[in-house]
């Protein structure tokens, strides 16, 4: 292609230029900001401590029971105390301690609460039912086994760490 | 592929005399640094209007981490500059900014004022000038309280104090102000409603009149 067909216009130059300028000048402008804004999406979650529950291990039996904990959240600016709760029992020589949060919309569940399904977990918000292990029971709305919490047994006292999902 | 969906977009709506109509106009030669560099001066209205967006974009974005309470504020706007991502950058925006704006703002009264550009037919445009400077003054009064420091908490009795000593209303406007006798929690929420909605609203509302006279009435001639 020859140097003429590829002439610039005055006007073509300056709308390049002053587009590319502005466009640099905007990015800098609002790429903090965006970033800022998309921090709390971008940021890595840490593993969470493990936190006495008050339990010891010799008072643990096969059959699931509730236990109650203080878990600090730290919450941005905010930092306090907040109730978590774990079904937790044993099995053989393992202790499984289980999320009560139901895997289908997130209402509590209990051991053995409705007379129709004993020794079952069993959710009042829309029947969802899941076994003793946690399992989901087909046919009722959950889709997923009941989250786990990570046990550490220390001098005898249960510790609880960071819940994890099985699928 | 810009081209095709301005034209698809201009075919139904013919927009292109909407935006000629604002944007297509002689910039004068008195007025344009190009022909004479001392023409600079004519750049600093421009400039002014460029750091307002700043302070608004900025201050959008800090509303995000921000909280008007006399517990938390002072830990969220802590938060906001030390833990999140360039958080330090946006509130050093908004900071230097509310300086600067006053800086701009009084160096373009300046060259109105010296090149006469008042005088009639634009005295309407001075008045609304002079109403964005109180409005502006405002906005960083108001702002100045938000993140609630031993700074923010003792300007803001000083700047109460002030309002007293108005004669007459004094008293009720200081009262008024504060939302009540005590510089607390009501002041907060208050200089933060003032801040983020009342004056911006306004702000927005007498710039827009601002450039509609200048856009009507043109740049002001040569000395
Ligand atoms: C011309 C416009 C404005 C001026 C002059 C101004 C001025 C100020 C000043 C002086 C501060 C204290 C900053 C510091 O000490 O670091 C402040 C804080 C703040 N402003 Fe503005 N502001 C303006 C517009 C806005 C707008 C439009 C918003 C929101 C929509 C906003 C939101 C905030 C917030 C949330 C804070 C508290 C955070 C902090 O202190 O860093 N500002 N502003
Ligand atoms: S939330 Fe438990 S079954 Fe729906």
């Amino acid at each position: 292609m020859s140097e003429k067909k590829h002439r610039v216009s005055r006007r073509q130059f300056l709308t390049y230029t002053l587009t590319g300028v502005g466009g640099f000048m905007a990015a800098g402008m609002l790429s903090p900001m965006v970033r800022m804004a998309l921090d709390p999406a971008l940021e890595a979650t840490g593993d969470s401590e493990f936190v006495a529950v008050g339990l010891g291990e010799d008072e643990l039996t096969e059959e699931p029971q509730i236990v109650n904990f203080e878990l600090e959240i730290e919450d941005a600016w905010y930092t306090s105390e907040q109730p978590r709760s774990a079904w937790i029992y044993k099995d053989g020589d393992e202790i499984i301690a289980l999320s009560p949060i139901c895997t289908h919309l997130g209402c509590t569940v209990n051991w053995d609460a409705n007379e129709d399904y004993p020794e079952q977990f069993f959710c009042p918000c829309h029947f969802g039912r899941f076994e003793r292990d946690g399992t989901n029971v087909a046919g009722t709305p959950p889709t997923r086994p009941l989250d786990v919490y990570d046990v550490e047994v220390r001098d005898g006292m249960i510790y609880l760490g960071q819940i994890n999902q099985r699928s | 592929m810009l081209q095709k969906v301005y034209d698809w977009v201009d075919e139904r709506l013919d927009i292109t005399p909407l935006w000629r109509d604002i944007a297509d106009h002689e910039v004068p030669e008195h007025v344009n640094p190009a022909h004479h560099f001392s023409a600079f001066v004519y750049c600093f209205g421009g400039l002014t209007f460029f750091v307002v967006v700043i302070q608004i974009l900025s201050g959008m974005f800090l509303t995000m981490y921000y909280v008007p309470d006399i517990i938390h504020a002072y830990e969220s706007v802590y938060y906001l500059q030390n833990e999140v991502t360039h958080g330090l950058i946006v509130r050093g925006m908004h900071h230097w900014g509310a300086s600067l704006v006053i800086v701009m703002m009084f160096l373009h009264t300046l060259r109105v004022f010296f090149t006469g550009s008042y005088k009639k037919p634009r005295e309407l445009n001075w008045v609304v000038g002079v109403l964005l400077f109180f409005v502006i003054l405002g906005l960083g009064f108001t702002g100045y309280l938000l993140p609630w420091d031993m700074k923010a908490y003792f300007a803001t009795v000083v700047g109460l104090e002030i309002a007293e000593s108005a004669p007459v209303i004094g008293g009720f406007a200081r009262t008024l102000l504060a939302g009540g006798e005590i510089i607390g929690a009501q002041t907060l929420a208050r200089f933060f409603a003032i801040h983020v909605f009342f004056l911006p609203g306004a702000l927005l509302g007498l710039l827009g009149a601002h450039f509609f006279m200048i856009r009507k009435q043109g740049i002001s001639g040569p000395l």
